[in-house]
């Protein structure tokens, strides 16, 4: 392996880019291709593939034996709000591989009791934030359908490339969102890409089926984008 | 923050950039095929220095004695080399992979 390229490598693994690094197992040479690299033909394909699975592998182009280990930082998921389903979502979500952090103004509920483990940040989101801009990699569930808390991190969210960005409340909720949004700006196709009613429509009931059906949601965008798409 | 600095601390490509840095000759063994219940997934990496310190993983522990020593040599000739480790192998019944897998991993010098 090149040491350039072992840099290069941890460079973007550092600064949350997706990479694969290709090694031509006949004769050892290696490069770097960031997400985004034209790549041409089949080794382009190949390519293109493992970005999208997340999936490693050994392929036999012409003849030829390449190993393409690709490197996706592991998704994140943003909670706005402390609130009961944040207790049980937040440390499921750490269990199926999120870094997870949960962001709320309200001091009464992001206390660190009820959130034992967690990175909890007792701040408007808009702060809380700063230093966590949400990436392509980056899921955000807004569930405390307090619009002066909810609508700056959902704004945000869907003028980044956020995989998943679900928004908790009702329908008649949703549509005053919807009005709101709209004012700020935020288009109809933006908009479109909110889940909500949040969560995949399995008649959850209690806080925590509710982080069941939202965390299933969340997993379903990540892994099969095509073919998830809101409610 | 410290979540980040501690995965820094164990990432084996982090790690194998540190020792590169200090000046240590490292070779990286990764997991490139597997068939059957394999331990580590594919893409899983193992770190070794010239004295055979080690970091990482590529079997969850039954077969890195044999990458370790491997990796002398390949450290010592800069030549890459394909190791094949499954349970119908005498090797690999020796390292003992009773895992019931079969993995390949590839080995190289880095620089």
């Amino acid at each position: 392996m090149d040491p350039h390229l072992l840099k290069k490598l941890n460079a973007a693994r550092r600064a949350r880019q997706a990479a694969v690094m290709i090694t031509d197992l006949e004769d050892g040479r290696d490069r770097v291709v960031m997400k985004g690299d034209p790549l041409a033909g089949t080794l382009g394909e190949a390519v293109a593939s493992v970005f999208a699975s997340g999936k490693s592998g050994a392929v036999e182009i012409e003849g030829s034996r390449f190993f393409l280990n690709v490197h996706v930082p592991s998704p994140r998921m943003t909670i706005i709000g402390a609130v009961h389903i944040s207790q049980v979502l937040a440390p499921m979500a750490q269990m199926t591989g999120f870094d997870v952090r949960v962001v709320d103004p309200r001091t009464a509920f992001a206390t660190p009791e009820r959130f034992d483990g967690v990175d909890l940040v007792a701040d408007w989101p808009e702060d809380a934030l700063k230093d966590r801009p949400v990436d392509a990699f980056t899921a955000v569930v807004a569930v405390t359908h307090d619009p002066k808390i909810d609508d700056w991190p959902l704004i945000s969210a869907l003028k980044s490339n956020a995989f998943y960005v679900g928004a908790l409340g009702s329908r008649k909720t949703h549509a005053r969102r919807v009005e709101r949004l709209t004012l700020q700006g935020v288009s109809e196709s933006e908009i479109g890409r909110i889940a909500a009613p949040i969560g995949l429509d399995i008649g959850a009931q209690s806080p925590a089926e509710i982080a069941v059906a939202i965390l299933a949601q969340v997993i379903g965008a990540l892994r099969r984008p095509a073919g998830t798409g809101k409610g | 923050m410290t979540g980040i600095a501690a995965e820094e601390q164990i990432d084996p490509l982090m790690v194998a950039e540190r020792w590169m840095l200090e000046g240590r000759e490292v070779a990286i063994a990764t997991v490139v095929a597997t068939w059957g219940s394999a331990p580590r997934p594919v893409g899983s990496h193992l770190v070794i220095d010239e004295e055979g310190n080690f970091h990482g993983s590529v079997s969850g522990g039954c077969v890195e004695g044999e990458v370790i020593s491997e990796a002398a040599g390949v450290i010592a000739d800069g030549q890459p080399k394909m190791l094949e480790f499954g349970v119908a192998d005498e090797t690999a019944w020796r390292v003992g992979l009773s895992c019931g897998g079969k993995i390949e991993v590839y080995l190289e010098r880095v620089g």
